[in-house]
């Protein structure tokens, strides 16, 4: 790089103006961590450091409720996010590999149609939906819905990862009299490997991070964590709040990584 | 590079050919049950008339459209006027998410240029940091706005004990605060649309300007900024189409006292109000004008791929 | 493909097991927020040996939309305020419950057995008792408190610094005491005179919250918050220099009680909840964490011998509270109106 071109690419101010969208960004969730460390039980004064309102969070009198809406959490963003991948992969295979057809542009627009539809939209239109067919809410209209806004998010990286990809290997299988079905599941789906994965766990955080839906949709008495949490903050925000807060950060933090390493090991293969 | 997608005709084609129908179905029948047929349901909704205290009579009806537009009174007998309550409240919402979408640019095009910039290996790393915040949940995320901007928040008590001011700024519970929540809420989906036009932009047209002795700003303003355009485009409908809907900001940061579009929904369905077809209208229109955006939005980006093309 | 399936199969199995009886059976309970103790509950679980589950709301009116929109056949009790008692019983959705049914039936209070809410007691049980006005931070606020004027005609030093609940019935109801005006009324003139009141107070205030009434006020961020009085003891805990006011215009009296819901899946177990909190050693550690009052003979021994004495427990003598109205849907329609006109 000569000096001159470097020269013309960079701005005055650029650089500050880049590290304070940092500080805008991290801020919040580092002055959250700090407090989650406070030995007092207010959040207004500082009392030393402490993990007591980590210890709160699994032993606390509410460490129940949390537990559950931690296990309802995960399990639920598992199936949906499993199932919703499953789908995407099968939908992208079509999109990408079956030539141009009629209903393609259709079925472009009703895989893309949660992404598009504002999310308390969904959650009212789902709302009504299960009431007018009496569906009774549970941890399986969560399921249901979460799957379902879930698939586009799987979607993306899968299909951008299929266009990649030469048709060129499955067809020096099926020279080789490789069947159709080994072609797919031989060649395509482990050369698709990173997209699923990566589709996997955007459907995954997606699901996790869900609160409009879930609150819509949700039963008697299931929490998942958002909805514990809201329940919780809206009458203060508690010291152990800001513990769990934390942790899912941390946690969302191990997934990024992962999700990175992945698409990484692909990159030098 | 779209290798099966475009080549056609060859015997891999031919395979998936086949079963493509198969393949959709799954995503068809999901999306169309879950989210579709939703949907529908409810514009159907948004014509039945109101029962009282919460639910739906299967009798059509404008009452709820009509509420939207008109204003007849306090006891439903004077002569219609246009009301202006709900217009206002979406056009709060148009302001509130159009501001943040502004806070954005300015502080999301630098960055997104500033990182654009970058060498290759360093690149990675400043995208990673923009987008990890993003994977962090977005209550958790409005919780800890909260809590920072608090009268006797960390914010103001760092502000306060450095002598910068002398009483706490008074927040949260305000117009600004909600700004300030949605852009933080969305500020990465401004920044990568525009990093990634930035990073595909070819420098070498800067450089041409600059021989020809253009300033530095000129050539922001006329080279860069007109062939980087989509990505700006871009990352302004993805700041401005979910905070148009939101509901988190509104209600954790704005005090839930001046009612933004997703606010004014959730009420019909849980709250106080308890009217389905109004809150069934509501979210008919902000739908509409929605997809108005994305089609607008979806013709120039036709129309300039033709013109590129 | 196979693992896939294997994989979500053995997911979905532990779904349903996470919803699956683990207890004996199960209570499904839709309380407000921040009134019972979690031991309580897990006291009542293990006597009876039944995982409860408890959902909370913060306006009576968001509970009875809840109900509406699906959620009734899903919950077995429900704890709303007296007047809402009267529309739950009134749009069919609460239980009857059969004489004999309750065995603690005659602890309650005699005066309280028979409300005009719920006559005879066929399809509730008083819960706790209380009052709703509002609590000032007289560290900011010197000036005279007990009066509606502070709410709906505030003083310039409140501007901006007031909350409000977000409860149409009590904030309604207020303001029409306030503006010495009957609930339900059908005068044109004074329904515009409290619909123009209340848009002349409401650019005064910060904040319409139910949730956050104690929080905003304990924490200082409003001066003034309309509040419940045992929310407001517990506010004054955080912060000394809160004072609950008794206006000399009136307040909200209210009654909450614990009904029994149409369709409860747990039916026994709701009957045996209901005859658990007719103990007065019980329904004594609601009152303890509340700090409201309950209307059960015997359990002064076990109350926290502060509440007697505290101030929000204490009115003063002369003045008369009211309690919030239901009115026939012609008239709630105006009043829906009003509240619409404010919230928006």
């Amino acid at each position: 790089m000569t000096h001159k071109r470097y020269d013309i690419k960079s701005y005055p101010g650029f650089l500050q103006i880049t590290l304070l969208c940092l500080f805008v960004l991290y801020a919040p969730l580092i002055v959250v961590a700090i407090y989650s460390l406070n030995a007092s039980a207010s959040i207004a004064v500082w009392e030393g450091f402490s993990f007591r309102w980590y210890v709160d969070v699994f032993t606390g009198p509410e460490s129940a409720k949390f537990k559950t809406a931690a296990r309802n959490s995960f399990v639920i963003a598992i199936i949906a996010a499993t199932l919703a991948t499953a789908i995407a992969t099968l939908a992208a295979t079509a999109m990408v590999r079956g030539g141009k057809f009629r209903l393609r542009a259709w079925s472009f627009g009703l895989i893309s149609l949660p992404l598009m539809v504002p999310e308390i939209v969904t959650a009212v239109a789902t709302l009504i939906f299960f009431n007018s067919i009496g569906f009774d809410r549970g941890l399986l209209t969560i399921l249901l819905a979460h799957i379902a806004f879930c698939i586009p998010f799987a979607y993306l990286p899968i299909s951008a990862r299929m266009q990649g990809i030469e048709d060129s290997y499955e067809q020096a299988a099926q020279d080789l009299y490789a069947t159709k079905r080994q072609a797919f599941t031989k060649i395509l789906l482990p050369l698709m490997l990173p997209g699923i994965i990566s589709g996997f766990l955007l459907a995954f955080i997606i699901s996790l991070d869900d609160f409009i839906i879930t609150n819509f949709v949700k039963g008697a008495g299931v929490e998942t964590l958002p909805t514990a949490i809201f329940g919780a903050v809206k009458q203060g925000i508690k010291p152990n709040i800001m513990a769990i807060s934390t942790m899912l950060l941390g946690f969302s933090v191990l997934m990024v990584l992962i999700s990175y390493l992945v698409s990484r090991t692909d990159k030098t293969s | 590079m779209a290798g099966g997608a475009t080549s056609g005709g060859n015997a891999v084609t031919d395979t998936y050919k086949e079963a493509r129908n198969w393949l959709l179905l799954p995503a068809w029948v999901t999306l169309g049950i879950l989210v579709l047929a939703p949907v529908l349901l409810m514009l159907v909704y948004s014509f039945l008339t109101k029962e009282f205290r919460g639910g739906v009579i299967w009798e059509f009806s404008l009452a709820a459209y009509d509420q939207f537009f008109f204003d007849r009174g306090l006891f439903g007998d004077d002569p219609a006027k246009i009301e202006w309550t709900y217009i206002a409240i979406f056009w709060r919402s148009i302001w509130q998410a159009g501001a943040a979408t502004i806070l954005s640019l300015v502080i999301g095009f630098p960055t997104a240029y500033f990182i654009a910039t970058r060498p290759e290996k360093q690149r990675v790393i400043w995208v990673f940091l923009i987008t990890i915040p993003y994977w962090v949940n977005l209550l958790i995320r409005t919780v800890s706005m909260r809590f920072l901007l608090r009268d006797e928040g960390p914010l103001n008590s760092f502000l306060m004990t450095t002598g910068l001011v002398d009483a706490p700024i008074h927040m949260i519970n305000t117009n600004f605060a909600v700004q300030v929540g949605l852009f933080y809420s969305y500020l990465p989906f401004m920044v990568l649309p525009i990093y990634a036009a930035v990073e595909r932009y070819n420098f070498t047209l800067s450089e041409a300007a600059a021989d020809l002795y253009a300033n530095k700003w000129i050539t922001l303003r006329h080279i860069l900024l007109p062939a980087v355009k989509p990505g700006v485009v871009a990352g302004c409908i993805l700041v401005f189409v979910p905070s148009l809907g939101s509901f988190l900001a509104p209600d954790l940061l704005g005090g839930a006292k001046n009612f933004m579009i997703g606010s004014l929904i959730e009420e019909q369905f849980k709250g106080n109000a308890g009217n389905w077809p109004f809150g069934a209208a509501a979210s008919m229109i902000l739908l509409t004008m929605v997809l108005i955006i994305l089609v607008i939005y979806a013709r120039a980006q036709a129309r300039s791929d033709k013109e590129a093309g | 493909m196979k693992k896939l399936l294997t994989t979500t199969a053995a997911a979905t199995a532990l779904l349903m097991g996470a919803t699956g009886a683990q207890a004996e059976g199960k209570l499904a309970i839709y309380h407000w927020f921040e009134y019972i103790p979690q031991d309580l509950l897990d006291k009542f679980s293990k006597e009876h040996d039944v995982e409860v589950i408890m959902d909370t709301y913060d306006s009576n009116e968001a509970m009875l939309a809840t109900l509406k929109a699906g959620a009734i056949g899903t919950y077995d009790v429900a704890v709303p305020t007296d007047y809402m008692v009267s529309i739950l019983i009134g749009e069919g959705l609460a239980d009857e419950i059969a004489s004999g049914e309750l065995s603690n039936i005659g602890n309650v209070k005699a005066a309280f057995t028979d409300p005009a809410y719920d006559p005879g007691l066929k399809h509730s049980i008083p819960y706790q008792g209380g009052t709703t006005s509002f609590s000032v931070d007289t560290a900011e606020y010197t000036g005279d408190i007990d009066s509606t004027d502070i709410i709906f005609n505030p003083p310039e030093e409140l501007h901006g610094k007031i909350n409000v609940l977000d409860s149409q019935g009590e904030v309604l109801a207020l303001a029409a005491v306030h503006m010495g005006i009957p609930q339900c009324s059908t005068d044109r003139d004074q329904l515009k005179a409290l619909n123009d009141m209340l848009q002349a107070a409401k650019p005064h205030w910060a904040s319409f919250n139910s949730d956050t009434a104690k929080e905003v006020l304990a924490a200082g961020d409003v001066v003034a918050g309309m509040i419940f009085n045992g929310y407001a003891a517990k506010a004054r805990e955080t912060r000394e220099t809160l004072k609950y006011a008794y206006p000399k215009q009136g307040w909200v009296n209210w009654m909450d009680s614990v009904v029994l819901l149409k369709d409860a899946p747990n039916r026994e177990n709701a009957l045996k909840f209901m005859d658990f909190l007719l103990e007065p050693e019980n329904i004594a550690q609601v009152t303890n964490f509340a700090r409201y009052t309950d209307v059960v003979e015997g359990t002064a021994e076990f109350i926290d011998p502060e509440l007697a004495s505290m101030h929000e427990s204490n009115p003063p003598a002369g003045i008369e509270g009211v309690f919030v109205e239901a009115c026939d849907a012609e008239t709630q329609a105006v009043y829906d109106k009003i509240w619409t006109n404010l919230k928006k």
